[in-house]
């Protein structure tokens, strides 16, 4: 699959991805190496210019959740209206939705905020009405777009904590942007490292479901390994 | 959770006004007592005639003393006005709805909005009176054609400045035209059509007043503006200014109004309403 953008830029070459149900993904690359035209292409907001892609299930083209790299809330509704918002546009009820609504900010630990207006959040919290509204029509495919880079580094902690614990719970397929090792290799299983001009997938490395198991997994020595082994692939990949 | 609510930030204040708002009104009305108090002195000790200018104090009992007549030429103004606002809100709002809806229509149109723009008021004024036949409807053409244009190219502006990932976010869930348009580009458009609404508001006024001023010269109106027209033939110049006044004092009020309206519906979510929030 490629794409090349009216203004001549590559963005992406050659590039073939096998996604499986329930995998957790994270493109890992630096910036400009076409993460996001990947992902855009993979929601169906941009066209591939050659190449296609293939859904073993149709109806999951329709069934995904995307998460953009700002909150990208409707300032003049509420968290909870936001957060219905997928669901009001697909006709559900009104009431339904809300009470849906409901239900995933409460998920996303929101209780209780569901009248505030995206104004009155935190970066951070605005970021959960984000995943909420993402996750509330149960896609079972969430595409996240570097979702955390602004965050401080404690908040997005978090956030990958209470995401992978959706996510364990859940089984939803997860294609995570990322362009921050620690992160990739704290949430993802599967770790496919891009290489920029043009964009292209260089190496795919894996991080056992065992591995993660370990206590306190973020301190423990195997996350370091898997972090270095990681770091390598990508600094091959800058220097090809 | 450790992050909580922002706190809605209250300054410490006086009555439930805070002091940065005491200050925004006491400096001006003092500045305002000041300047009157000194308009009043120099009138009576250079002993200035009144026909040539009066003192405060006379134009506000001229005010009081003529007030049955000119209430009711500033009824007959304000209807012109308001009618001209409401037709110009709510065709440039339609008309802008439009010009989100199809780049060709907008293209083709716009240039003629700007013309109808900068043509100078007074001089098209005299050909619309002739030209139509009942002198309220061609008040309100000309009052209309001055109060358009800001409703028209801020709401414009507005419908197109929605967030590009908004506009994604709505694709990837199949929304409708009417959805984005009904859900998302209006929303987003209002904060731009109330500040139109608020410069429109005052413009309304000059155009109506405007237009009574060529209409009255014919002898064909009763508005305010026509009352300082008559007060001038008359040489009655403290009527003149209490008639003036009127005219300020109502651009000021309905400003204020607009202000109000805009502040009322905004501010739960904009970031230009509500002082003491999260800046
Ligand atoms: N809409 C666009 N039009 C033209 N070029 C684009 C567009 N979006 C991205 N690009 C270019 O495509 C390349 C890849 O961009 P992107 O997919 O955003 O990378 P990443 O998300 O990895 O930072 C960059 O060189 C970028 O300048
Ligand atoms: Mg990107």
């Amino acid at each position: 699959m490629a794409k090349r953008y009216a203004t001549g830029t590559l963005a992406v070459q050659d590039v073939g991805l096998e996604i499986g149900r329930g995998d957790f993904l994270a493109l890992l690359g630096p910036s400009g190496c076409g993460k996001s035209t990947l992902l855009r292409m993979i929601a169906g907001l941009d066209a591939p210019s050659a190449g296609r892609i293939d859904w073993a299930d149709p109806a999951a083209r329709r069934d995904i959740g995307f998460v953009f790299q700002e909150p990208t809330l409707m300032p003049w509704s509420s968290a909870l209206r936001n957060v219905a918002l997928p669901l009001e546009l697909a006709g559900v009820p009104r009431h339904e939705a809300a009470a849906r609504a409901r239900e995933m900010l409460a998920r996303v630990e929101l209780a209780g905020f569901e009248d505030a207006y995206p104004r009155q959040l935190s970066g951070g919290m605005r970021m959960r009405v984000s995943i909420a509204r993402a996750l509330v029509t149960k896609p079972r495919l969430l595409l996240m777009d570097e979702p955390f880079a602004a965050l401080d580094e404690i908040t997005r902690f978090r956030l990958n904590n209470d995401l992978l614990k959706l996510w364990q719970a859940e089984r939803f397929t997860v294609v995570f942007v990322t362009h921050s090792v620690f992160e990739s290799v704290f949430l993802a299983e599967r770790i496919v490292v891009m290489a920029p001009r043009p964009g292209r997938i260089v190496a795919e490395l894996h991080v056992p479901a065992e591995d993660r198991a370990a206590e306190e997994f973020r301190t423990s020595p195997i996350y370091a390994a898997h972090c270095r082994e990681v770091s390598h692939a990508l600094s091959d990949a800058m220097a090809a | 959770m450790s992050d909580g609510l922002i706190a809605e930030h209250r300054e410490p204040g006086i009555l439930g006004i805070s002091y940065t708002m005491w200050l925004r009104i006491l400096a001006p009305s003092l500045i305002g007592v000041i300047f009157l108090g000194g308009w009043e002195w120099a009138v009576r000790h250079y002993e200035v005639p009144r026909y040539i200018l009066p003192g405060p104090i006379l134009v506000a009992q001229t005010l009081v003393r003529n007030w049955g007549s000119l209430s009711v030429s500033l009824g007959i103004t304000l209807q012109i006005t308001f009618m001209a606002l409401a037709v110009a809100a709510s065709l440039g709002l339609a008309l802008s709805v439009l010009f989100a809806q199809s780049r060709i229509i907008e293209l083709s149109l716009f240039p003629y909005a700007v013309i109808l723009q900068v043509t100078p008021i007074v001089a098209i004024a005299p050909l619309i009176i002739i030209w139509v036949d009942n002198i309220q409807v061609a008040l309100l053409i000309c009052a209309w054609i001055v109060a358009f244009f800001p409703i028209l190219s801020n709401t414009t502006v507005g419908l197109n400045s929605t967030d590009r990932n908004l506009v994604d976010l709505f694709r990837l869930y199949g929304a409708s035209r009417w959805q984005v348009l009904w859900r998302l580009r209006l929303p987003t458009a209002m904060p731009y059509f109330l500040a139109g609404l608020r410069i429109s508001g005052g413009l309304s006024l000059i155009g109506a007043i405007v237009a009574e001023f060529v209409a009255g010269s014919g002898g064909r109106a009763s508005g305010l503006a026509y009352r300082i027209l008559e007060a001038g033939y008359q040489l009655q110049i403290p009527l003149m200014f209490a008639a003036l006044v009127l005219v300020s004092a109502t651009g000021i009020a309905i400003f204020l109004a607009l202000s109000l309206l805009s502040h009322l519906l905004l501010r739960r979510w904009h970031e230009s309403a509500g002082a003491g929030d999260r800046r």
